[in-house]
């Protein structure tokens, strides 16, 4: 189990945080490795904050419960950042990977109890770019996966071909777009 | 075949592989999943059951007895309310000798409302007559329901069988799991070939007509007789899917007991967090074991008794309170199976997890740190304990 990896997300409901470690999961199970992908259900609200969760390994997951000390924080929504305690149990070994347009003194200062390393992406930009609506979870996906290098990032890109051919069977116009903004997202991310 | 599941697609591809007469359910949370995927298997053809949507849980049950007593072979699946809305049922389906099959996803019955896991649903009906399988994980939900109809429709046992799982904690949590192929499951559950049954037409019966006093106490000591075939039956069926699968399935599993000092017995997916917290503890040396009862239901007494006659201190965890001022369910079982067997190890108990309260690795790791205490002072001190509640109670009731 030592080479368990434990990623925790954060997102307001609506945004596909539940989602995207249920795609992460995926992308991981498909380059060999025993995975969990399980949110943790509320009450269900657009808006609302929820909180979903992974694991990975090389090895069988036997353990069922939350996570409590993730190595990866994964935060889709930046107003989060003053309203719920995203860092809790966060490892200093690990990160926390946000979806933000704030600068980064704002960051360091509102993580200050934090002495990990801090990376942002722009998830908006690149959505809004390369598929013209605003879904955060395509980009924040390829940033977790860039920042925790859980596979690499060729690994991931030939999966999701897959898995979104897979996905969108039926409206096939938006597998090349979703492709961009992984590719862009990989590009995007940079340390705070 | 490799694949991820949650527990809910898992049960309900072991559904599509049975492909079973009839279908009858009504949607409840956390269970909700199970009838909605196995509705769109018969909508696009990959099924021939008739899917019967009911109008309430009684009715899910009821069709499911109609379906069974005239011939067919009947599945449901269900959670907490939709049990309790079962319960004239239940009765009716074990002592019908009918053996249907129910999908239980455990969830707190209300009130106050709670969508969330524990086993107040499964405890409620532990003495109703039917055959109790519980799952750590997607994996043991899909393999217990391809073990099901050859348990329930047995020739000696003739029960129903729910197959337990966590609301939530595996119904709704992908992970990896192995699939049989469709072929060998066909042939691993065989044709359904009662033995009497209302429809057929060389053979006038009547089922369930009126039972008073010069007969009842006859046809319940028959379902005694059954339940207790059952434990035979369940060990040869477990035998031949491990043929298949290499997969071994007891009426429990002992995980590092071998030479286990503390031991932890807990039902679902619990166990894979106790298994985990055993593993550390191993690693510092402490000779932790972990007792998973898969079958609850005929309950395993003696065997359990024997597994455990070697340990010093036991903790049962309980994750529903029997609110009796004594102890849960499954702690009253296996005392009183060590108790009649002549195992005196110092046990107690453990109610926790209610209401979807989430048991980490941690709290389990203090239950074997009070069990360790226990083997040095030898005083058991309050047996009756919680875990992981607030407020008074955090010392024991």
């Amino acid at each position: 189990m030592h080479d368990l990896i434990e990623i925790r997300w954060h997102g307001r409901g609506g945004q596909g945080a539940k989602t995207a470690s249920l795609l992460l999961a995926d992308a991981a199970f498909n380059t060999g490795k025993y995975i969990q992908g399980f949110p943790e259900y509320g009450p269900e609200r657009m808006g609302a904050p929820i909180t979903a969760y992974n694991r990975i390994s090389s090895n069988p997951i036997t353990i069922h419960s939350n996570i409590y000390e993730p190595d990866y924080v994964v935060v889709v929504d930046d107003t989060l950042l003053e309203s719920v305690d995203v860092t809790a149990g966060l490892k200093d070994s690990g990160a926390i990977i946000i979806n933000t347009t704030k600068d980064n003194n704002y960051l360091k200062q509102v993580l200050s109890n934090y002495s990990g390393n801090i990376y942002k992406i722009d998830a908006r930009k690149v959505s809004m770019e390369t598929l013209g609506k605003y879904f955060p979870n395509t980009p924040m996906l390829a940033a977790v996966v860039k920042v925790s290098e859980i596979m690499s990032e060729q690994e991931f890109l030939d999966d999701m071909v897959g898995s979104f051919k897979h996905k969108f069977a039926k409206k096939p116009e938006v597998i090349e777009g979703n492709m961009k903004a992984l590719e862009m997202a990989l590009k995007s991310v940079e340390k705070v | 075949m490799r694949e991820r599941l949650s527990g809910n697609e898992a049960a309900a591809i072991a559904m599509k592989q049975i492909n079973p007469d009839v279908v009858a359910a009504f949607p409840i949370t956390p269970s909700t999943e199970i009838p909605q995927y196995f509705s769109t298997f018969v909508s696009n053809g990959t099924v021939d059951t008739e899917f019967v949507a009911v109008e309430s849980e009684h009715s899910a049950m009821s069709a499911c007895i109609g379906a069974q007593a005239a011939g067919g072979r009947a599945m449901t699946a269900t959670s907490a309310n939709g049990l309790s809305l079962m319960w004239e049922m239940i009765y009716i389906a074990s002592s019908l000798r009918l053996p249907i099959v129910m999908s239980l996803v455990n969830r707190a019955v209300s009130g106050p409302l709670n969508i969330h896991n524990d086993h107040s649903d499964a405890m409620g009906v532990r003495d109703a007559g039917w055959i109790m399988t519980f799952s750590e994980n997607n994996q043991e939900a899909y393999d217990n329901l391809i073990m099901a109809h050859r348990i329930a429709e047995h020739k000696d046992v003739l029960l129903p069988l729910m197959i337990c799982q966590d609301g939530f904690i595996t119904s709704h949590s992908i992970e990896n799991i192995e699939l049989i192929e469709d072929e060998k499951v066909k042939e691993f559950v065989g044709k359904y070939q009662p033995e009497h049954y209302l429809l057929n037409a060389k053979e006038p019966i009547a089922i369930g007509p009126l039972d008073l006093q010069g007969y009842l106490f006859e046809h319940k000591t028959q379902q005694a007789i059954a339940m207790r075939n059952a434990k035979e039956v369940i060990l040869d069926v477990a035998k031949d899917f491990e043929k298949m699968t290499g997969r071994k399935y007891g009426f429990f599993e002992e995980y590092k007991m071998e030479d286990a000092e503390v031991v932890v017995v807990c039902m679902n997916s619990t166990a894979g967090t106790a298994k985990y917290t055993a593993d550390r503890l191993r690693e510092q040396g402490i000779k932790a074991g972990v007792l998973k009862v898969r079958v609850f239901r005929p309950f395993p007494a003696e065997e359990i008794a024997k597994a455990l006659s070697k340990a010093k201190a036991i903790a049962v965890l309980d994750k529903a309170d029997s609110l009796n001022a004594a102890g849960g369910a499954l702690f009253e079982d296996v005392t009183s199976g060590m108790f009649v067997n002549k195992v005196q190890v110092p046990t107690i108990n453990y109610v926790y997890g209610i209401g979807g309260r989430d048991t980490t690795s941690n709290e389990i790791e203090s239950v074997y740190q009070d069990l360790m205490e226990i083997v040095k002072t030898g005083e058991i001190g309050n047996p009756y304990r919680y875990l992981g509640v607030r407020g008074c109670l955090k010392n024991g009731l």
